[in-house]
């Protein structure tokens, strides 16, 4: 299969970036898109041009390393996978594909399509966590937790924190982010004893950060690799809310 | 508590859901009236020498006032803050619309927007014509009707295609408004679980139609009255 | 250097750990707050060494080159974590585990360390619980098992298919807390150049901002190394891109000895290679191997139809499946020991009967389970795997079995250690994978996790205590000294030189072509011939780098090629000496099979009167020879044995 690719191309966070073209060549359908990706590199430096940079590690789905708004769609114009798990099986021979960095004010771009998600670390770091210390903890099963409650948690930390959701989102907010940390935690009796804390916590981080708010548009959820549900947003409102009347 | 309802993001959305929800049900009141007047003009304009310039008509409307500013006001720093955050104007050079999104969920503001162009017509048409001139002591308005007589003003609105058509398209970019604002504002205020966001954009859709209807069935009854074909009367 | 002291503690297996608590120093909190301490990586083993150390009230820096700790490559873990809880009362016992372990490593783990491993390991699942990882649960509420090979009870805990993903964000959650706290600083995006050595103890290294190349010192008490595996060795492995043995690599030319490197896990359900253009490898967790069921064709006739796509697997009749792995092996069945069934699949393949194109492909079928329990019951427990495996293949496990074929995965080997896990360079430590310890010749199926986390939360915080209470007179680490001065010159004069090349080869290029060798030589089955090949081979791609490699841009930008370049710099030194460890092993045991060393049944056959040692390797200079020494292998708690898995 052979593709046109625009990819945008930006030296520093700093300069003003712009498209370029490039040209590949017989790609095999059963390629993956970032090993497309490793080929045009592959060529450029054979051609004596800087290759191009864009974040990946662990190529199947699970790191949340690897970004790319392509074709219009964060992650590509497949549902529930990472860019890595896409592959070019899902594009026609002769297709033109657009290629750029996910764009948020609170993602900056560092260089071509790697952007900064350290935000979404501080986010964490400000309450995005069980308060306990390594040792003295209770046997794990003393504490009982009925199988819906864990299976809800389990859903909602299936979040690997890619920042497909922000990128997709018009408001470039991170609710459903921050709602995925807190409604897992939430759904545990270990989470709940900080449930109120975490909560303001995070999402006063959260805006300080300058990610935008939620107008439950669900674009978030149709582009979440993990299919994190927004009913994880309504549980944050709830457990935000409940804090800030509580007070 | 704070000052959360005007620093935070899901404070903000609260006061836009409460707000929302105060508006959704101010609607189901004026239409009950409206409703009204489909079927007798005189029991109508009862109800509108009711709501006259009396005290508690007029908080009530000072109240409403208030709603429509605090909803459009917050709609108007959020757009922006969420403006800014999204990285300007030209984001992407490709989008696309994902399946599952709806379209009015993207395009609440610009709604809003239209739906205050028709609110402020419809004050000018309805409430400049009654209430006001009610409260500056006169007796008749610019029609040289007396300020109580809502169906009369609505006769004489309606028989104008421009408003009505005016009035329908004002109907349905409401109608767009609240399929999503009705379940929008139970998700933000956190009533809602994958279970009951199905019924509740259900519920969201039969409301906003009703609303829809319901007030199109006005204009459009008194349209086909001005044209002669009153079939209530026959 | 003095000889291998692995410093175990006299007295009973049981008792040793207690004991060796009560002997050593601790320090205390005033003290803990002068002193600094260095983690590299941010996996399993070192964010939980880095949040209990800064627990602890240490002043804790942590290295990782990904942009955030979470993206570790241990979140890829999927199967689960051995615990011997014993929570299923199908009697496992620490006693239990810690001889799966030791036989499962086929003899040639250190007993004191692994039986360290098995007696915390039920600390890890509370420990873990309490901090909120959603372990998946019965109707009672109570934790639920599953099984994984190697083993004859239920033992293994997991989160679906993303245990690793939870117990991870588990680990980086504390990390978070400590990073708030202010107990812990950490450097996303950064990659260690080098380790610093001041008066023969480890003080510092040299790191690089990968975005901007800034190179810079960092002084500390004592370093910890937690940078995982070399598998990436191999080009094409189940491990992350970025994945690496460089730090390792470095701290073994600075003196830390190097043990068992040719101790390689081959896995033996990965996703078959397609073509050319592949860049890494898919595993398939093996608690598929759970429900699923292994095989190929018992006759070459379907073998021929099915290559050529004229039939499809499910239409083969029961009785022309041979399932292999039931069939030599009848009291594990599909659930032997990741070694032995990567072989059999070798076997099998090599006999002419792969199912794909390429031939190198066999059966993981999950007919019977789906008939036995209901699709909803399989796409529960294994739904994302089902959902992983097709969208990168295209084709639907409900409906046909899955192809698999083995893959590098792990790397047994690593910095030797002693039983404080700290190696030759004192104030070294190494934790997890990079060190060598508790796994021998082959690793047990969710072992890892088990043993990253024992050693981050419960060992190291321990014993490195023992080593930093000596310190407590030592100054924060000048890092204004010669030593540094020096470390950070070699850094800058490598890069300097890499770019000086302008070759011709891309590093890709290159590191296909070491891969290859590697693949072929010191894969799944080596000999001598192989062996003696690859180091010839290896130093031949190795001249080829310093002549011809191309790295494009400078060192003052995000570069990933020059990161890559300094990668393969380490990685064509290392694979040299794992062809030499292989070489020097005149035996099978685990994931180290020479074809000359096999009993009539192709089972490995050890040498435990020439090999029962751990082979530790010391640098001794550019060009020079290395020099092997020996630990010796003492098993008192176990007696050695042929490993049997067929009844």
């Amino acid at each position: 299969m052979n593709f046109t690719l625009k990819i945008w191309r930006q030296k520093d966070a700093k300069s003003k970036g712009g498209f370029e073209t490039f040209k590949v060549q017989d790609i095999s359908p059963d390629t993956s898109f970032l090993e497309m990706l490793d080929i045009l590199n592959n060529n450029l430096i054979h051609e004596g041009k800087d290759p191009i940079v864009f974040d990946h590690d662990c190529r199947e789905g699970i790191c949340g390393m690897c970004s790319l708004h392509i074709n219009g769609f964060a992650h590509g114009p497949d549902t529930e996978i990472t860019t890595c798990q896409l592959h070019m099986r899902k594009f026609k021979d002769g297709d033109t594909i657009t290629i750029e960095p996910w764009r948020s004010s609170a993602f900056p771009v560092i260089k071509d399509l790697a952007v900064d998600r350290s935000a979404f670390d501080k986010i964490l770091q400000a309450g995005g966590f069980i308060s306990v210390n390594t040792g003295g903890v209770p046997d794990a099963n003393s504490i009982l937790i009925p199988k819906k409650d864990a299976d809800e948690s389990m859903d909602a930390a299936a979040c690997i924190g890619c920042g497909a959701c922000v990128a997709t989102c018009k408001n470039g907010s991170a609710m459903l982010f921050v709602a995925a940390r807190v409604s897992s935690l939430a759904k545990l009796p270990q989470g709940r004893v900080e449930g109120a804390r975490r909560a303001k916590a995070m999402v006063a981080k959260m805006d300080e950060l300058g990610f935008g708010s939620c107008t439950n548009t669900r674009a978030c959820e149709s582009q979440c690799p993990k299919l994190i549900s927004i009913s994880h947003i309504a549980r944050l409102n709830r457990e935000f809310l409940k804090a800030k009347f509580r007070d | 508590m704070g000052n959360f309802l005007t620093s935070s993001s899901i404070g903000k959305k609260f006061v836009m859901s409460i707000s929302g929800c105060f508006l959704v049900l101010f609607l189901l009141f004026h239409l009950a009236m409206n409703a009204t007047a489909i079927f007798s003009p005189e029991a109508y304009n009862v109800i509108c020498a009711a709501l006259g310039a009396n005290w508690y008509a007029v908080a009530g409307t000072a109240v409403l006032a208030l709603g429509v500013f605090v909803h459009f006001i917050y709609a108007l720093i959020l757009t922006f803050q969420n403006w800014k955050a999204r990285g300007g104007i030209k984001r992407y050079a490709v989008t696309k619309k994902e399946d599952s999104v709806n379209w009015s969920s993207k395009n609440m503001f610009v709604l809003g927007c239209i739906i205050v162009i028709g609110l402020v017509a419809h004050l000018y048409n309805f409430w400049y014509n009654m209430m006001f001139v009610e409260l500056l002591g006169e007796h008749s308005n610019s029609f040289g009707l007396v300020p109580t007589d809502g169906a009369g003003l609505i006769m004489l609105h309606f028989a104008n295609i421009v408003w009505v058509i005016i009035y329908l398209v004002w109907f349905v970019a409401l109608w767009f408004h609240l399929t999503h604002g009705l379940w929008s504002m139970m998700q933000t205020i956190g009533w809602n679980n994958n279970i009951w966001l199905r019924r509740l954009k259900c519920i969201a859709n039969i409301l906003a139609t009703i609303i829809m209807l319901g007030f199109a069935a006005v204009v459009i009854v008194y349209y086909l009255k001005s044209l002669g074909c009153d079939f209530l009367a026959a | 250097m003095a000889i291998l002291d692995s410093k175990i503690p006299q007295g009973p297996i049981e008792s040793k750990w207690s004991k060796h608590k009560a002997d050593i120093k601790v320090v205390s909190p005033a003290n803990k707050r002068k002193l600094d301490i260095i983690v590299i990586g941010t996996g399993l083993g070192g964010a939980s060494a880095a949040a209990s150390l800064g627990e602890l009230g240490y002043n804790v820096k942590v290295f990782c080159i990904s942009d955030s700790p979470r993206r570790a490559h241990s979140i890829a873990a999927q199967g689960g974590i051995n615990a011997a809880k014993n929570y299923q009362n199908d009697n496992d016992s620490v006693y239990r585990l810690f001889y799966d372990t030791i036989k499962g490593g086929d003899y040639r783990a250190r007993e004191a360390n692994v039986y360290r491993l098995a007696e915390v390991s039920n600390n890890i699942i509370d420990q873990c619980v309490a901090q909120g990882v959603p372990f998946a649960r019965d109707y009672g509420g109570l934790l639920d098992n599953r099984s994984f090979g190697g083993a004859q009870v239920s033992r293994t805990f997991y989160a679906r298919g993303q245990t690793g993903q939870q117990l991870l964000l588990g680990a980086y959650a504390a990390l978070n807390r400590q990073i708030a706290a202010g107990s812990v600083k950490s450097f996303p995006r950064h990659e260690i150049m080098d380790i610093v050595m001041v008066d023969g103890k480890a003080r510092g290294v040299i790191a690089r901002n990968l975005t901007t190349g800034e190179i810079t010192r960092h002084g500390a008490h004592a370093v910890v190394m937690a940078t995982g595996g070399y598998g990436n060795v191999f080009f094409l492995s189940t491990n992350a891109m970025n994945s690496n043995g460089s730090a390792a690599w470095r701290a073994y030319k600075k003196g830390a000895w190097f043990a068992n490197p040719c101790f390689t896990q081959i896995h033996p359900t990965c996703i078959p290679v397609h073509g050319t253009q592949q860049s890494k490898l898919t595993l398939m967790s093996e608690s598929l191997r759970n429900d699923g069921r292994i095989w190929v064709p018992k006759n070459k006739k379907d073998v021929e139809l099915l290559r050529a796509n004229l039939i499809k697997p499910s239409e083969i009749a029961e009785e022309d499946r041979d399932y292999y792995l039931e069939r030599r092996y009848p009291a594990f069945g599909n659930l032997v020991p990741r070694d032995v069934a990567s072989r059999a699949a070798k076997e099998r393949c090599d006999a002419g009967f792969g199912v794909n194109e390429t031939g190198l492909a066999v059966f993981l079928d999950f007919k019977t389970a789906i008939e036995r329990l209901g699709k909803d019951v399989i796409r529960a427990r294994y739904g994302n795997l089902f959902q992983m495996y097709e969208k990168i293949t295209d084709v639907n496990p409900y409906e046909e079995p899955m192809q698999i074929y083995p893959a590098v995965h792990y790397t047994m080997g690593g910095i030797w250690v002693d039983y404080n896990l700290m190696t030759t360079i004192p104030g070294l430590y190494a934790i997890g994978e990079a060190n060598f310890s508790d796994h021998g010749a082959n690793r047990l199926g969710a072992s890892a996790l088990m043993q990253g986390l024992a050693d981050g939360y419960f060992v190291l915080p321990y014993t490195i205590g023992d080593y930093l209470s000596h310190e407590i007179q030592s100054p924060k680490v000048d890092i204004n000294t010669p030593e540094f001065e020096e470390a950070e010159k070699a850094v800058k004069d490598k890069i300097a030189q890499i770019f000086s090349i302008k070759g011709t080869q891309t590093v890709d290029d290159l590191h296909k072509k070491l891969g290859h060798i590697m693949w072929e030589c010191v894969g799944m089955a080596r000999t001598k011939e192989s062996l003696t090949k690859a180091i010839e081979e290896i130093k031949k791609v190795r001249e080829e780098f310093w002549k011809d490699v191309r790295v494009p841009g400078t060192n003052d930008e995000f570069n990933q090629e020059l990161e890559k370049a300094l990668r393969l710099a380490d990685f064509l030194e290392l694979g040299e000496l794992m062809a030499k460890d292989g070489l020097n092993r005149n035996e099978s045991c685990g994931g180290h099979f020479r074809e000359e060393y096999q009993t009539p049944e192709g089972e490995a056959l050890r040498d435990d009167e020439h090999y029962a040692y751990v082979a530790v390797w010391e640098y001794k200079g550019e060009g020079q020879e290395p020099e092997l020494h020996k630990e010796e292998l003492h098993f008192e708690a176990i007696k050695l044995a042929q490993r049997n898995y067929k009844d």
